[in-house]
């Protein structure tokens, strides 16, 4: 026998979350993976492409859109799954997108109502899904801790706490009745600071925006929110900024930051001292807006 | 930045009000790892509520219920690194009606974290916390004697409480026990050490945790690969994907599968980075053979010498979850690596008093309780000892009709046979006041006497495939040569035996099960028994196979096409099957399922019957149960 039998912190979590990718793919009729074009879905789906290398991915992509995705998203998106011959659907709530559903004028809650957790259940019911596999990090936000790495939801796709199945081992439990869907978490035990490393270690292709750039934006609340040029509001300004998560343009903020490569995001993150959903409006409605909305059905 | 990071796993396990998570918040303090947002918001709270300090269990209290009532229900993950290790820590609640995720909790842990009040002293729930660490067996276990500045940080009562708990852990199975001072809500001891507690020597727990030996018990040994699925791309690729439980493999070495007995050799171990030279647990992997040969999920690749336990009547402990007690007549879903099978808890051997550690007998199981048990599952299963290996030797009982997670399962290893010459049936046990009996007189002394071994010769195939044509003509060979023999035919037993059974799935498989048994006595009384059944369901067939000696049962599929069969149709069947008159025909309205590895494969199509007679004398002759001779015509 030769070399060592340690696997790094990265090879561990490779190799968990590929197995639980397997175990999605085996155990279910018909699973989807959940792309939402941020650096964990690029995470996600190298590894879903590395769980069945040389097969192909056995679900295709699905990605909820709101239509208030940054254009730079909608470009990725489209290439990236191109170049990897993934199969990409791409579901949207037409009806409330048609009736001009805004965050600033439905509110923030209602309009992710509407836009994403409507659109996904839909998406879901239509298409017949029973596996939904999600990027969610259990660092990511204190009720998101407390998730299984099989999540059941039932057929209004509500996720109910304090009834969750222990999760022992690596053994997950796949059994579901007709109706109800589970959401499958295989990063689960990623850190903000695992992904960049991973994306680093593995040269996996990421939106432009992470990185800083000069960019038009309206200082608000401390939070910086990206204007659209030639719409821009008062007092916008230029600032050089990133992107630290991916949202819908109307509430996703950006931070001051100069890193432009991943070695510099790399020291950023690590010598953080905000969360990465800082700049998320979504979660700072209320003390407990994340758990409300995963029980409503969000992921 | 270093990448290359270790990863420990942690479980903190502690009474309500022990301070957990106090400590943890203070642990994700001292590392940095609390934000300034998140710090800012329990900071408020804490305001709020009128108290002086901010509240660092308010970190960890993810869920709306759990702020509301100030207590921890549900496991929560919480991550922190230091520069040379990156530490999960799965923190668990501490009353009992929540003991249940503590298992969860432990049952991937490297290590435990158990807290003590200094005040209060060893309690009911650190013994029980200690039990259940012992039971997971989790490499390492530290108790942290919390609040020692609520007692004065006086060497006195942490010495006293060390004693107490070393007392009781000497009846546990504990491989590694440490012990140290802390005051989680001032930092003593945590990350810096202290000045308050000289007396003390020890590391910090942060110091203790960084330097803790990762993988204690990393089996570099036993080779056990569960397949999780089967990777085939195109014509030329066939692979088999799946998370080496223990062990190490190389190409080149030679590979067993279980449950077919086949072997051959590692070609290549893929990976989308490229092929390696050698992968080893926990490593996730594809591994192509040289040998094309049946593996499907479900299978356990291992070395031929170097066998795990297979078997279907399990001795193990189970740790029951669910609020609905045990059902004795329930066929769980047992989930064991890829595996899923069905099992009956068949004993209640005894239950632990976690207090006092005695075993109690107990006639039922709820929630919470741990317990020795006994169960039956419907087909083999392939597992080591879990104390041995924690990967193959875990399960969990799935409610079939729930669907809900009932019960954590260790196995110790297989029950011990019941007297009888053979091992004791399988599943449903309704016959309460009936006991195995010893054969009065054993198989063996009937063999004896014949001159021949016992064996059961199962035919399956299509309707029109040729079993009965076989079946019949092997007989007459072996009768020849002076073998006990018995020919059993589906035809007849379904007008006799099992005339009450139709052709759903559930009649099929009853048919089949009393068939098998029927073949059983037979087998017992020294017989070459030959079965001819269509029996197209394999976990069938699998069961009967279950019933009958190693070594003694040989499936023998009975393969042609079935575009021949429909030409052949001695009885008119496929002329009324095809036009719908006879329904869940096999082949044509109800599916049959080919065995992926049968002992003799006989392609009535291409061989005439004299062939494939003498091929299946000659295979009784190779397995040494009838002696050499000139093959009957």
């Amino acid at each position: 026998m030769t070399g060592s039998y340690n696997l790094s912190h990265l090879k561990h979590l490779e190799s968990e979350s590929i197995h639980i990718l397997r175990e999605v793919a085996a155990e279910f009729r018909n699973p989807v993976l959940l792309y939402s074009v941020g650096k964990d879905s690029s995470v996600l789906v190298r590894l879903a492409r590395k769980a069945f290398h040389p097969g192909a991915m056995p679900f295709p992509l699905m990605h909820v859109d709101t239509g208030y995705k940054f254009p730079e998203m909608y470009a990725f998106r489209d290439s990236f799954c191109r170049e990897i011959g993934a199969r990409l659907i791409v579901e949207r709530n037409e009806t409330w997108i048609g009736k001009g559903c805004h965050p600033l004028v439905e509110g923030v809650e209602a309009c992710c109502g509407h836009l994403k957790t409507g659109a996904l259940l839909d998406a879901i019911r239509k298409h017949g899904f029973d596996a939904a596999i999600g990027g969610a990090r259990r660092e990511e936000e204190k009720s998101r801790a407390k998730e299984r790495v099989f999540s059941v939801r039932d057929a209004h796709g509500q996720w109910d706490p304090k009834n969750q199945r222990p999760e022992l081992w690596d053994l997950y439990n796949p059994r579901i009745r007709e109706g109800e869907s589970v959401r499958a978490f295989p990063l689960s035990n990623w850190t903000e600071l695992d992904i960049w490393q991973y994306i680093r270690a593995e040269g996996i292709p990421i939106v432009p925006i992470y990185f800083a750039q000069e960019r038009l934006v309206l200082r608000r609340n401390g939070v910086l929110i990206p204007q659209m040029p030639g719409a821009a509001a008062e007092g916008a300004e230029m600032c050089l900024c990133r992107f630290r998560s991916l949202g819908c343009m109307p509430c996703t903020g950006a931070v001051e930051s100069a890193a432009a490569t991943l070695d510099e995001i790399i020291a950023e993150v690590a010598g953080a001292r905000k969360s990465e959903r800082e700049n998320r409006i979504i979660d700072l409605t209320s003390d407990s807006s994340m758990e409300q909305k995963k029980k409503e059905g969000y992921f | 930045m270093d990448v290359e990071k270790s990863l420990l796993r942690i479980v903190t396990t502690g009474s309500v009000d022990d301070g957990k998570s106090t400590l943890m918040g203070r642990l994700l303090f001292e590392t940095k790892s609390i934000f300034e947002d998140q710090f800012e918001a329990i900071r408020k709270t804490s305001a709020k509520r009128g108290q002086q300090d901010v509240d660092l269990s308010l970190l960890l209290d993810g869920l709306a219920a759990e702020r509301e009532q100030a207590i921890t229900i549900d496991v929560a993950y919480r991550y922190f690194e230091t520069p040379t290790r990156k530490f999960i820590i799965a923190d668990c609640p501490g009353h009992e009606q929540y003991t249940r995720n503590m298992v969860t909790g432990a049952s991937t842990a490297d290590c435990a974290i158990v807290l003590i009040d200094a005040r209060n002293g060893v309690l009911t729930q650190s013994r029980r916390h200690g039990f259940i660490l012992s039971l997971l067996q989790v490499p390492h276990v530290l108790v942290v004697v919390n609040k020692m500045d609520q007692a004065g940080f006086d060497p006195a009562v942490y010495r006293g409480i060390v004693k107490a708990y070393e007392a009781y852990a000497r009846r546990l199975e504990l491989r590694d026990l440490a012990f140290m001072p802390v005051s989680a809500l001032q930092g003593d001891n945590v990350a810096a050490r202290s000045d308050r507690m000289p007396w003390y020597e020890g590391p910090t727990l942060l110091q203790y945790l960084e330097t803790l030996h990762v993988n204690p018990e990393q089996n570099l040994i036993d080779f056990r690969f569960p397949v999780q699925g089967v990777i085939r791309p195109g014509q030329d690729f066939r692979g088999f994907s799946g998370r080496i439980a223990s062990g190490a493999i190389r190409p080149g070495e030679e590979i067993l599968v279980l449950p077919s007995g086949r072997r051959s050799t590692v070609k290549a171990i893929e990976t989308f980075d490229g092929d390696l030279p050698e992968a080893f647990a926990p490593q996730s992997v594809v591994l192509t053979l040289a040998d094309e040969i049946d593996v499907s999920r479900g299978c356990m690749l291992v070395r031929p010498r170097n066998l795990p336990l297979v078997g279907n009547h399990l001795d193990a402990v189970l740790c029951w979850m669910d609020d609905a007690p045990l059902d004795p007549g329930t066929q769980y879903l047992l989930k064991h690596t890829t595996q899923t099978v069905k099992a009956l808890v068949s004993k209640l051997v005894y239950r632990f008093d976690v207090n006092t550690l005695h075993r109690e007998s107990a006639a039922r199981l709820e929630l919470n309780d741990l317990a020795r048990v006994e169960l039956q599952t419907t087909l083999p299963l392939f597992f080591d000892p879990y104390k041995l290996n924690r990967a193959t030797g875990s399960f969990i009982l799935i409610d079939p009709v729930s669907n809900r997670t009932v019960a954590a399962g260790m196995i110790r290893g297989q029950c011990a046979p019941p007297p009888g010459p053979k091992e004791a049936p399988p599943a449903q046990a309704h016959s309460p006041n009936t006991f195995a009996r010893q054969a009065n007189l054993p198989r063996e002394a009937r063999e004896a006497r014949n001159g021949h071994g016992a064996a059961v010769l199962w035919f399956t195939g299509l309707s029109g495939a040729g079993k009965t044509t076989l079946g019949r003509a092997l007989e007459r060979a072996l009768h020849q040569r002076g073998c006990q023999t018995t020919l059993l035919d589906g035809d007849s037993l379904r007008q006799g035996l099992c005339r009450d059974l139709g052709f759903s799935r559930e009649d099929r498989t009853e048919n089949i099960r009393r068939c098998g048994e029927v073949a059983r006595l037979f087998f017992d009384s020294g017989h070459i028994v030959i079965c001819t059944f269509i029996s197209p369901i394999a976990k069938d067939r699998d069961s009967v196979r279950s019933l009958i000696a190693e070594g003694r049962f040989f499936e023998v599929h009975v393969d042609c096409p079935i575009e021949v069969c429909i030409t052949r149709d001695p009885n008119g069947l496929y002329g009324n099957a095809l036009t719908g008159k006879i329904r869940d025909f096999t082949g044509i309205s109800a599916d049959y399922e080919p065995p992926p590895a049968p002992e003799v494969l006989a392609r009535t199509d291409r061989d005439p019957p004299e062939r494939i007679v003498a091929d299946l004398v000659r295979a009784l002759e190779r397995a040494a149960l009838i002696p050499p001779g000139t093959p009957a015509p």
